[in-house]
């Protein structure tokens, strides 16, 4: 088949990217792990209690609601305008689990890359954080998001993007994030990406057969900082087990390579065949507006 | 009425063109007609709605939900309604690129009404905007998103809607009788043209190119990394399919413009504009097959979704594209006019189809409209359209231009 997976943009963007022009669009942030080191959290869900301390916590924290329910099999209770972090509880072949959603400060986020005003943003610290004085509330990053994380408050005149910041403001006054602080099981660590990393790693290789040989976050959507243990594949615990292993934001690069391309080749292919054309039209006298 | 060179054309002394102006305002021949009656109603109701969206948030007039954050307001509005306007980019290239004068006489109202498409479709975007009041940042660039698909479409929104009104802008020198201002506006006509197209062919793909970060959230049928092209080659047909109703609809409501020559003419524009319809959509489904066959997606078929897909499939893309083929050979007018009917629904039902339809169709809660969402496009559609009318009755868009344009050359 003469149609290769995205040949047709890779040619363009190559062109594209060759142009110096390509520079200033496309080539969403390029801060790979290796250049910098992104602080993280890894959470261990064998851990978890589901006590919902964090929760709490995180609410009183950021002048949220306390929550009204708790975590119950059969019930998926989801994060938004008003919680930045749920525990919910299911049901196993491995037993009961608990496990907690929030934003999953991807490397490379796709909210980040989506947004237009650069409201959301990929600190150098790790977490992606969104800034209300930048935001024109266009909702893009929600549909950008793959884990649907950003939640937006539609009932407000004022509306702000809600999510999980990571505790950016704890962190840059070398604090942990509240829910790491708080948690009785210790089931949320805090530290460097890479530490963490290890550690899961010594986790599943110390008690075989108490873990599933994966960390969950460690490639999806090209690795997030947020980490993962489980004791069960991922999609018993209600993720979407579709997710793609490489970045989000590497979708539309093709696109946005190829368009310095055309804006470059396509005006004088067009003046060419306007001038190739008028000579006709000259010879048959019509009228040139 | 269709020839006269206005005083104003004589005499330019600032104080008449303010009266001019004045008397151009006011509204001409009969208030009671059947468009009035029901458009005012929806307008002023669709006015209060805005007010009360500006005041109470967006939730409180739309069902938009976390899960599905775009709804009509841009799925419709803006997506769709600037597939529409795509009449004006192939048009122009048309007659300007490709020097076809056969369609010179339509393109001055085919980008009076791209124009005004962009004006007010890409300016329902702002009714979306959860915090407007930002839109600033991007544009005067303390804050310049350049890894965002969506800020390079706002961009390029912005640029064409200019480039579009110096297109149209000679029209308004004629009207004005600005003569000289005329002859540098439509010097600079083909500078413009091309500009605009290029514009055109990036954020016409780049609609479809907002989507293809949600790979996980539309329903495989209508996700490709294809989607830009498969909207820019739609663009195509959807946009002359829009001219060719347009210009069927213009042909009856303003006929008094028009003039004998234009209206026998009419037939052959729409001849010629049945055939570009039908080669643009045979290349649309051509690539749509490929794309799924090399997606793999024969399981889908046998669902519900996959039902919808082979309606759009059959019914909106080969049975217009068949109607396009053989009107071409039978010069068959009123099928022409049907075929590009069903061409437009079969745009509006794909556009929606990736981004609302298809747009996580899994969710618990789906998305549906509600009443309020549709007063405000309806409203949004008929304030365009009383605009488009006024600019008509006034300026020459379909009639001749006045007698001192051609004195001039
Ligand atoms: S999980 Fe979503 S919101 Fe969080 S960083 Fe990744 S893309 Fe952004
Ligand atoms: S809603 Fe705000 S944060 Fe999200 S993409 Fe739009 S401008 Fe960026």
């Amino acid at each position: 088949m003469g149609l290769n997976r995205r040949s047709f943009f890779k040619i363009l963007g190559v062109a594209g990217a060759t142009l110096a022009v390509g520079k200033s669009f496309g080539a969403p942030q390029k801060k790979m792990e290796n250049d910098i080191e992104f602080y993280g959290m890894l959470y261990d869900s064998t851990m978890c209690g589901g006590c919902q301390s964090c929760e709490i916590a995180c609410a009183e924290a950021y002048g949220l609601p306390k929550p009204t329910d708790e975590p119950k099999i059969g019930v998926l209770r989801k994060t938004d305008e008003n919680r930045r972090v749920v525990v919910n509880d299911y049901k196993t072949s491995k037993g009961e689990v608990y496990i907690r959603k929030q934003c999953m400060h991807c490397n490379e986020p796709a909210c980040a890359a989506a947004c237009l005003t650069q409201a959301m943003h990929k600190t150098l610290e790790g977490p992606v954080i969104w800034r209300g004085n930048k935001c024109m509330g266009c909702r893009y990053c929600m549909v950008s998001c793959p884990f649907d994380v950003p939640k937006f408050e539609y009932h407000s005149a004022n509306p702000k993007i809600q999510k999980c910041d990571m505790c950016y403001d704890k962190i840059k006054g070398c604090g942990i994030p509240i829910c790491a602080e708080i948690c009785p099981a210790e089931a949320i660590i805090f530290g460097k990406r890479r530490d963490l990393i290890k550690e899961a790693r010594r986790r599943i290789v110390q008690n075989p057969g108490v873990y599933v040989d994966e960390i969950y976050g460690e490639h999806e959507a090209g690795g997030t900082g947020f980490l993962y243990l489980t004791p069960t594949p991922i999609n018993e615990l209600g993720f979407n087990s579709a997710i793609q292993k490489s970045s989000y934001p590497e979708l539309s690069k093709g696109f946005l390579f190829s368009v310095p391309t055309i804006f470059v080749l396509l005006p004088p292919i067009l003046l060419g065949i306007h001038e190739a054309t008028k000579k006709n039209q000259l010879k048959e006298g019509g009228e040139n507006e | 009425m269709s020839n006269i060179d206005y005083p104003i054309a004589k005499d330019n002394d600032s104080k008449s063109i303010f009266k001019f102006l004045v008397s151009e305002l006011k509204p001409r021949g009969k208030w009671i007609t059947p468009f009035n009656v029901i458009s005012i109603p929806i307008m002023l109701l669709g006015l209060i709605l805005i007010v009360i969206r500006f005041w109470k948030g967006i939730g409180s007039i739309t069902n938009l939900t976390q899960d599905v954050p775009w709804g009509l307001w841009i799925g419709f509005d803006v997506v769709t309604g600037v597939a529409f306007a795509g009449g004006a980019y192939v048009l122009t290239f048309m007659v300007y690129i490709l020097n076809m004068n056969k369609y010179h006489s339509i393109v001055r109202i085919t980008v009076l009404n791209g124009f005004l498409a962009y004006l007010f479709y890409a300016g329902a975007l702002l009714l979306d905007l959860g915090r407007p009041w930002n839109v600033i940042n991007p544009i005067i660039g303390n804050n310049f998103g350049t890894s965002s698909v969506l800020f390079l479409v706002a961009w390029h929104f912005l640029l064409y809607m200019i480039a579009q009104l110096i297109e149209f802008s000679p029209t308004i020198a004629e009207w004005l009788g600005a003569k000289r201002a005329r002859r540098i506006l439509s010097g600079m006509t083909v500078a413009t043209v091309i500009f605009g197209i290029t514009l055109s062919t990036l954020h016409q793909s780049g609609l479809g190119a907002l989507y293809l970060m949600a790979k996980d959230k539309i329903h495989p049928l209508w996700y490709s990394e294809f989607i830009p092209i498969m909207f820019f080659i739609s663009s195509i047909f959807a946009g002359l399919s829009m001219v060719i109703f347009e210009g069927s609809i213009s042909q009856k409501v303003f006929s008094n413009q028009i003039n004998e020559k234009h209206h026998r003419s009419h037939d052959d524009i729409l001849h010629g504009l049945s055939k570009i319809c039908s080669v643009a959509m045979f290349a649309y489904f051509f690539l749509k097959v490929i794309v799924f066959i090399h997606g793999k997606h024969w399981q889908f078929i046998n669902t519900p979704m996959g039902y919808w897909y082979l309606v759009e499939m059959i019914g909106f893309v080969i049975l217009p594209m068949l109607l396009f083929f053989s009107s071409y050979r039978t010069r068959n007018i009123l099928m022409i006019k049907l075929a590009s009917i069903i061409t437009m629904v079969g745009i509006i039902i794909n556009r929606l189809n990736v981004t609302v339809i298809g747009f996580r169709w899994d969710a618990d809660i789906r998305y549906i409209p509600s009443w309020m969402e549709l007063v405000v496009t309806l409203a949004v559609i008929f304030t365009e359209l009383w605009i488009f009318r006024w600019v008509v009755n006034r300026m020459p868009v379909l009639r001749e231009s006045p007698s001192w344009v051609n004195e001039e050359k």
